[in-house]
Parts: structure tokens; sequence; C-alpha cells
């Protein structure tokens, strides 16, 4: 190893220099072979993995040729477009800040959300805050979800959410990602770009994502990145330190949310080396002995990642076709 | 079996039938079939199937009680029912 490890585990470390190498070129060959266009969109929400893709695709075909959007709405943090700014700036780009909460509002998004928390807090109005939180995986459960209200005294109730409640709850959030999918594929149809789609291995891995939503794009860089990696690089990367230092949200619901209690077991950290044991054969007594857990939760956990890939297979899929339809040029 | 476990048995293996499998034929479905390992119900397939206990049986399953024991298979299902129904 030449390069500095960033504080990785061992398992998890990388020559930074050697895989910025192999990223960038493989985006020129896959927009030049594959994808046949003349740049890249990227959406850019301040957090770590758009940063670095944005980053990559800036060192792969410089700054004229990659076009950022900043898209915020009336849920996402003010922060978070302050950091996409300064990203955009640092790397010299050319951006546009499209506010998207007039179109979501014009969709129902927050009419049908808010509808769906008052089959459980009949009182909860638009002043008030709320976000979804998992439950039950590191316990050995099924998976379930409850909803975080708060009122405008800052008072906080929770309750476990009804399936159908859940449901539209999260179709209408979904609504965000797909309405910010629409304008990155406007622009590069404009432009004759390709666009970035930003998950890291655990996103991807888990499928914590949206279909036709952030789920879709044109190309992945990082996809096969764990996320401890992720922010490595964007050290390696030298991204200014409020973007390095950022912790991981969803940026969705209007309380702050963190990652992990939306839909990963555990912090991103233990996650990554949770994953990296299951693909690499280890053990339950090995995965708990590196996490600090017990063997029956690293059980669990191992349980829940599985679980989590087999519910979100479907969110990979294209559209599945009766029988093959030869398309041979 | 009494009359209430054969006709729970039924209303369950129709509910799984219909609506995983869509099908009515009964050979589709082994009562220990576990849901999760053969595929017919991820895990939100199994908060549909507790949506479905409370709503034709009125049993509700507490957080506590979501565990692959009480609810993977039609076995499964009918020992945690009648635990419940005790």
């Amino acid at each position: 190893m030449t390069t500095n490890s960033y504080g990785l585990d061992p398992v998890l470390a990388i020559d930074f220099d050697q895989e910025v190498e192999k990223i960038t070129q493989q985006m020129r060959h896959i927009l030049s072979r594959d994808l046949h266009r003349r740049g890249f969109v990227i959406a850019m929400s301040g957090g770590i993995d758009s940063s670095v893709c944005a980053a990559l695709a800036v060192k792969a075909l410089g700054v004229k040729k990659v076009f950022g959007l900043l898209m915020p709405e009336q849920d996402s943090s003010a922060n978070s477009e302050n950091l996409g700014a300064l990203l955009a700036e640092h790397l010299g780009i050319e951006y546009t800040v499209d506010n998207i909460a007039p179109t979501l509002d014009a969709i129902g998004c927050y009419q049908w959300r808010d509808d769906a928390i008052r089959q459980v807090f009949p009182e909860y109005t638009d002043e008030w805050k709320n976000k979804i939180v998992i439950a039950g995986g590191l316990d050995g459960q099924i998976n379930h979800y409850k909803i975080v209200v708060e009122n405008p005294d800052g008072e906080r109730f929770e309750e476990v959410l009804p399936l159908k409640a859940y449901l539209t709850v999260v179709a209408a959030t979904n609504h965000k990602q797909r309405i910010r999918k629409t304008l990155e594929y406007f622009h590069a149809d404009r432009l004759n770009y390709a666009v970035i789609g930003t998950p890291n291995r655990l996103e991807y891995d888990q499928g914590f994502f949206v279909k036709n939503g952030d789920g879709s794009a044109d190309i992945k860089p990082i996809a096969h990145l764990y996320k401890s990696q992720v922010y490595a690089m964007a050290k390696h990367l030298g991204l200014p330190d409020p973007i390095c230092n950022s912790t991981p949200t969803t940026d969705t619901y209007s309380l702050e949310q963190g990652q992990d209690e939306f839909y990963f077991a555990l912090p991103y950290q233990k996650m990554d080396i949770a994953v990296w044991c299951l693909n690499n054969g280890k053990s339950e007594a090995e995965l708990a002995e590196k996490i600090g857990c017990t063997p029956e939760q690293a059980k669990f956990v191992y349980h829940d990642i599985v679980s989590k890939r087999r519910t979100t297979d479907y969110l990979h899929k294209k559209a599945v076709l009766i029988e093959d339809v030869d398309l041979s040029i | 079996m009494t009359n209430v476990a054969t006709n729970n048995e039924q209303l369950l293996r129709d509910f799984i039938l219909e609506n995983y499998l869509f099908t009515d034929d009964q050979s589709k479905l082994n009562n220990a079939d576990s849901f999760l390992d053969t595929g017919i119900l991820d895990s939100m397939g199994i908060l549909e199937l507790i949506y479905f206990l409370d709503e034709e049986l009125s049993i509700k399953v507490e957080p506590n009680e979501m565990i692959p024991t009480n609810l993977d298979s039609i076995n499964n299902l009918l020992a945690f029912i009648e635990k419940k129904q005790a």
C-alpha cells in the first residue's frame, strides 16, 4: 500500500491513487463507448457520495463537461444546499439551483404524506416535523417502521406505522427523488450528457434507493466502494472539510434523520464491515469480534443484510420481458 | 384439529395462495414451507400478513412478536394464532 489508508479498517484499505485512475479511465470509456454522450450531469446533495462522484467526473473529463444540479425542497436542510454550492465552487463547474418544492406541492407530495401521518396523529399539521425510523432487524425481528413527529413546541411522539400509512408516506416522499431525476434527465437531454448515479456499495447492495428516482442513472461510478472508502476518497481528493466531515442523512424528512435509523441496522462504519464479512465468508463470531457485538446480534445483522437484499431485489430489475428480444446491431 | 383451527388454516392458505402466488392450486403451498426461505414473501410481505391478521382475525402482533418463528410458515402462523387466542 503506497497511499494513506485514512483510518480505514485494514480489510477496506485500498490504493486511492490507483482507484481514482481506474474509475476515471472507466468513466471516460463508458461515456464514449457505451453511452455515447459528451459529458456528465450530477445532482449534488452536499453529501459525501455525490460530492465524490462530482469530483471524479471532473477528474475524468475536466470542468467544462460536468454540469451540477442543486435541488432543494422544503424539507431538505439549508446546509445541504450550502455544501452543494461549496462543492460546485470548489470544483469550478457550471451549476444551477432549482427548488423543487413547488413541483412537489403541485403533485400532492406533501398533502399525501401529511394525510397518511394524520391516520396516526390526527392533530398533525404542516407546522409539525416528521421522520420514519426502522426497528426490529437488530433484535431478530421482521423490520417494521415507526413514525416520529414533533409539534411546534418541540414535543416528540412516536408510533408504529400501520402498513398502508407507511407505504403512502414512502410513496409520497419518493416523489422527491423522482422529480429530481426528471430534472437531471432534462439537463442531460439538453446537453447530450449522461446522468451519474451516486450510490455507494452499501446503498447499492442493500437497495437503499428509489426505483426510477435516485436509483436511475446511466453510470454509477462508486457503487463498488464501501461508504468508509468513499469518505476516505473524499479526503484523498482534497474535498472541503465540511463535506468530508458530514454525517450521512437522508435529507428527505423534516426531522433530522440518520441513514442508520431510517434504513441500515448499524452506523455505516460497522455496516461496511458487516457486508464485507458476509461477502468474504466470515463467521458470525468473527463479525461479532470485529464490530463489538454478541454472536447472536451478528447473526441478526447477517440475516438483516440478506433480508434487505431479498426485499429490494426488484428495485435493481429492469422491466422483465416474457421472452428475450434480439437487439443485436 | 378444531373447526376454528381448520378455518384459520384455510383462511391463511387462501390468503397466501391468492395474494402471493396468484393461484388457487392448493398443491403450490406446503404448510411447513418457510415464506422467507422459499421467496414466497419478503419482509414487506410479512408486514402485509400482519395487517391481514389484524383485519381478518383481530390479532394484534406486537413488535416483539414479529419474528420468523411466529410468522414464517402456515404451521408457525397457526401455532402463533392458537397461542394468541388462548
